[in-house]
């Protein structure tokens, strides 16, 4: 089997920081913008090398979206970043009318999603964007794993024409994904092959459905793993040829069970491949203040929980 | 300068097509349109410098944007009737697999348009950003935008509004059309707004007013103002006093035909006050 080393935690946020400091380096196009929040958002290198392409907006992030859409008006590929919260359920009308309907190559790029923003709890907490965000015609939505694939995604999307939500997060977590990785959008990532069943993750819990399937594998059982970044467009003849061989599927993610990526699955599978699917994710319910990992346990975000969500689709097939 | 009876002919060619557009579908809003036929007649026959192909990017060209949608029948019109695109295509207005949308949007490709608008008070961030971006570029043309009075109740109007003064936004001129009607009211009924002016110049904009906005010699003289007011450190706003419904003397002081059609009987009155100038579509 093969094994997945973590080169040392990092945190996602810091893959978009620098991320966009390479772009700056090497698209004179690529502006910022920010609503208080630059050093949670990694943006002060950015700012410091090209100050004339940054815009501090104060805590206004509905304006910070329309600006943004404005200076696409002009030729400008616009990195607007704030907290996932404020990024989406706080401005999901500017978004919708001033950047999705009116198709505005502005990326939307999100931190400290889910519930591992931690102790700040539900408030600033997200487990709603992802349904938000992808439910927007033409919207991309991306969900990264680490800090190396959250660098590839943020220079990737810059090269994409059309508006992009990238989510990410706060805390270090393991970082495993190649340095070099050419990151394409609305293509799945293959991490283990296996016959019994597939388990697809996406964000935090990619790391966990790797602990997951080597734990798994020492109780005999073979589990294909799926790491899909890109929730929209869904990379679905992957997900099929994958559930065609197993059987049965295991979707986790940051996220609450509706509007998720185990929706996009299921319906997914529902017209193509019909299997049994169990959905680690949030069930419903707001998050609360804890570290990350205190939350990631109590509401089944973890290695543990794909485990036994493994076993009981097992069980159904 | 155009010759002024030029204009007003043209205006009233203008309002002509607003009320038929209105009419044809039996929906749309007459109201605020006709209250602004002189600002888009100005605007885009006399003040702006506008390229004569439609590139979405606008590079040396003026832009405009429009804050409140609503009044797309005069934006459509005067869009047409300036070039942007078949004048016979306002016969499409409102119905189904048209550009011609109840609001503007640019997801159908109408050249002219470049921002959906309709939920009311994203449009001055637009603009804001468009003026950010003709900044970068080095491009000294001006950004126009209008916004309703009653749309101004919206919130994020005023960050935008102290973001363009903090950060010096000097190639913006921003209407506001006064009417001070919204749909369940007038704007002194429904949530008064006190003296704008002074919220205006508060927040760091330099304010000027337009005392008769149907009066086309006043709107010219009141953007080429504001455009000697550009470039000094501070965003530009024109207050903008008008009548909703002005040119149709039933239409007129009124909130009631904000987003109402005019039945057979009413159009035929209401075009026997504006005669036919340019030629009907």
């Amino acid at each position: 089997m093969k094994k997945y080393t973590d080169t040392g935690k990092k945190d996602t946020r810091s893959g978009f920081g620098d991320g966009l400091t390479e772009l700056g380096r090497k698209n004179p196009n690529v502006v910022a913008l920010c609503a208080d929040l630059v050093g949670s958002l990694k943006m002060q290198d950015f700012i410091d090398e090209n100050p004339e392409r940054f815009f501090q907006v104060g805590i206004a992030e509905a304006n910070m979206i329309g600006i943004a859409a404005g200076l696409t008006i002009g030729g400008k590929i616009p990195f607007a970043g704030t907290f996932a919260n404020f990024a989406t359920g706080r401005v999901y009308d500017q978004i919708r009318q001033s950047v999705a309907y009116s198709g505005k190559n502005v990326k939307i790029c999100a931190s400290h999603s889910g519930v591992t923003l931690g102790e700040d709890g539900a408030t600033h907490q997200i487990l709603e964007d992802i349904g938000l965000m992808k439910m927007l015609p033409g919207m991309t939505v991306i969900n990264t794993c680490d800090y190396n694939q959250t660098k590839a995604a943020t220079l990737a999307i810059a090269e994409h024409e059309g508006p992009v939500y990238l989510r990410f997060g706060r805390p270090k977590v393991a970082n495993f994904t190649p340095e070099d990785q050419n990151f394409e959008i609305g293509k799945a990532v293959n991490l283990y092959e296996g016959n019994d069943v597939t388990i697809i993750a996406t964000g935090h819990l990619v790391w966990e459905a790797i602990q997951a399937a080597e734990k798994l594998s020492e109780k005999g059982i073979s589990a294909e793993v799926i790491n899909i970044h890109t929730i929209k467009p869904l990379d679905e003849e992957t997900i099929i040829k994958s559930v065609k061989k197993t059987g049965c599927v295991v979707t986790a993610e940051e996220h609450n069970f509706l509007g998720g990526l185990g929706e996009s699955v299921a319906r997914t599978l529902a017209e193509n491949n019909p299997a049994p699917q169990e959905f680690v994710a949030t069930q419903d319910t707001f998050g609360e203040s804890g570290t990350p990992e205190q939350l990631m346990d109590k509401y089944g975000l973890n290695a543990e929980a794909i485990i036994k969500a493994t076993e009981k689709v097992l069980s159904r097939k | 300068m155009s010759d002024i009876q030029e204009l007003k002919d043209f205006a009233t060619q203008v309002r002509r097509d607003i009320l038929r557009q209105v009419h044809k579908v039996n929906s749309g809003h007459p109201g605020g349109s006709l209250g602004c036929t002189e600002f888009f007649t100005a605007l885009y026959k006399e003040v702006m410098h506008q390229n004569t192909d439609f590139d979405m990017n606008g590079k040396d060209e003026d832009l405009f944007f429009l804050s409140n949608g609503h009044i797309s029948p005069v934006f459509y019109s005067v869009l047409a009737r300036t070039g942007y695109f078949p004048v016979d295509e306002l016969n499409t207005f409102r119905l189904i697999n048209s550009r011609l949308q109840g609001h503007p949007t640019t997801h159908e490709g109408l050249p002219g348009i470049r921002i959906a608008s309709g939920s009311l008070g994203q449009g001055m961030s637009v603009a804001i950003g468009a003026a950010e971006a003709k900044k970068l570029n080095k491009d000294k043309h001006l950004i126009f935008s209008l916004h309703g009075d009653g749309e101004l109740q919206e919130g994020q109007n005023w960050e935008a509004i102290m973001y363009a003064a903090a950060n010096k936004i000097d190639n913006l001129i921003a209407t506001v059309d006064l009417n001070g009607q919204q749909i369940d009211g007038s704007t002194e009924t429904v949530l008064p707004m006190g003296n704008l002016k002074k919220k205006f110049e508060a927040f760091g904009w330099d304010v000027i007013e337009i005392e008769d906005g149907n009066d086309i010699e006043q709107v010219i003289d009141g953007l080429k103002e504001a455009k000697t007011h550009t470039g000094k450190g501070k965003p530009v706003c024109i207050l903008m006093t008008t009548v909703m419904g002005n040119g149709v003397d039933f239409m007129m002081h009124t909130h009631a035909w904000h987003g109402k059609a005019p039945n057979d009987e009413q159009l035929e009155k209401a075009l026997a006050q504006n005669p036919e100038t340019l030629g009907d579509y």
